[in-house]
């Protein structure tokens, strides 16, 4: 097929499945282009997300966007992004159309009770495999508690610090350490 | 003309909303504050539940809304892609960039810290999830006991779920349909 419709029509079905933000879509991704297709790795995946927390717009449209790019330059960039667009975007055009209170109707709250809770799966499962390759010594695990506490419960702390301002302290903090690392091993005499 | 003040608008939201739907809400309400005639602050507030149980972020959920209200289904269409737009442009550039210093010392020591961060982050968003679908906070508050504080035929669909993805191997999707099922019968 085509790339750039099999990369649009891809992107539509991700679109339509996307719940609960970015982050369960993430093992529809993987399933979808990793496992099915082959066109990107979970690794890739990983650090588009990275960069989508730090980027301007909302992260499943960044993720959208790279793996568009990486298929098929700008075209299959902007295929992946109107892709992914077009399924919320009719769904809240007949919404706001025909059904003004679509979100009390209470067939509709039932089925995303539901949906959360499979949401809530999706969410752990992506945790639990990105975590082998991401937390991988004691600086690794140390960023990740901090970063979890300040982000989960900042309405309890005094100051909110924002998650674009977390995520660029961590790639500070990632470079630093790493540095660290790396003198340790040449003292050693493995010199990079 | 309305049409590209919509656009300027989205556009502007788009670019300066860093990290996920939630953080476009900021910008909606200083936008409805200059707009009313396009959407009210209940609108937003009704927009959040519907973003909800819709598929799509809030910040292009509302962009659709507010460009529908604004000018019909060309707005909504129009409006959506503005948003989109500037973070399309972004990564684009990022991702010329990583393929040419992906090897590079530096851009390696981020991703170490990154990495982490980003899980913690998913994390984060995973507890505020289940925090709404597996348990009532306020059975805490209210004295009740344990047995009241977990919805447990969430637990047992969690559970469920989970095994079943292990086992089966089916899409997601097909999971997230059944979910759906299942909440409308049992009355979730």
């Amino acid at each position: 097929m085509n790339t750039l419709l099999d990369l649009f029509l891809t992107f539509v079905r991700i679109g339509c499945v996307t719940f609960g933000g970015g982050y369960a879509m993430l093992p529809i991704l993987e399933r979808e282009l990793v496992d099915k297709r082959g066109w990107t790795t979970l690794d890739d995946l990983r650090d588009y997300f990275s960069i989508g927390q730090c980027t301007p717009g909302i992260i499943a449209l960044n993720v959208s966007t790279f793996i568009g790019e990486k298929r098929g330059g700008i075209r299959g960039a902007i295929a992946a992004t109107v892709g992914f667009l077009t399924g919320p975007v009719t769904i809240i055009l007949i919404i706001a159309m025909f059904l003004r209170n679509f979100a009390q109707l209470e067939l509709v709250q039932h089925a995303f009770a539901g949906i959360r809770v499979c949401v809530c799966v999706l969410i752990l499962q992506a945790i639990l495999r990105l975590w082998k390759k991401s937390v991988v010594d004691p600086f690794t695990l140390g960023l990740y508690l901090v970063v979890f506490v300040l982000h989960a419960f900042s309405g309890l702390l005094p100051v909110q610090i924002p998650a674009a301002v977390l995520v660029i302290l961590s790639g500070l903090a990632g470079v630093l350490a790493a540095n660290r690392k790396n003198r340790a091993a040449g003292k050693g005499g493995a010199a990079q | 003309m309305n049409l590209l003040l919509l656009m300027a608008e989205f556009f502007k939201t788009g670019l300066f909303s860093v990290g996920g739907g939630l953080a476009t809400l900021p910008f909606l309400y200083e936008m409805s504050n200059r707009h009313p005639e396009w959407f009210t602050h209940a609108d937003i507030a009704d927009m959040i539940a519907i973003s909800e149980s819709t598929p799509g972020a809030i910040g292009i959920n509302m962009s659709t809304y507010a460009g529908y209200r604004a000018a019909g289904i060309p707005g909504g269409i129009l409006a959506s892609l503005a948003l989109a737009l500037p973070c399309v442009i972004i990564i684009l550039i990022i991702a010329r960039f990583l393929a040419r210093f992906r090897q590079n010392r530096y851009v390696e020591g981020a991703f170490y810290g990154l990495r982490p961060a980003s899980i913690a982050m998913i994390s984060a968003a995973g507890l505020n999830v289940a925090r709404i679908a597996l348990v009532r906070l306020d059975a805490l508050t209210s004295g009740a006991g344990l047995g009241e504080f977990f919805i447990w035929k969430a637990l047992v669909l969690a559970v469920l779920i989970f095994i079943g993805q292990k086992k089966l191997k089916w899409s997601p999707v097909i999971f997230i349909a059944l979910s759906a099922v299942v909440g409308v019968i049992f009355k979730f």
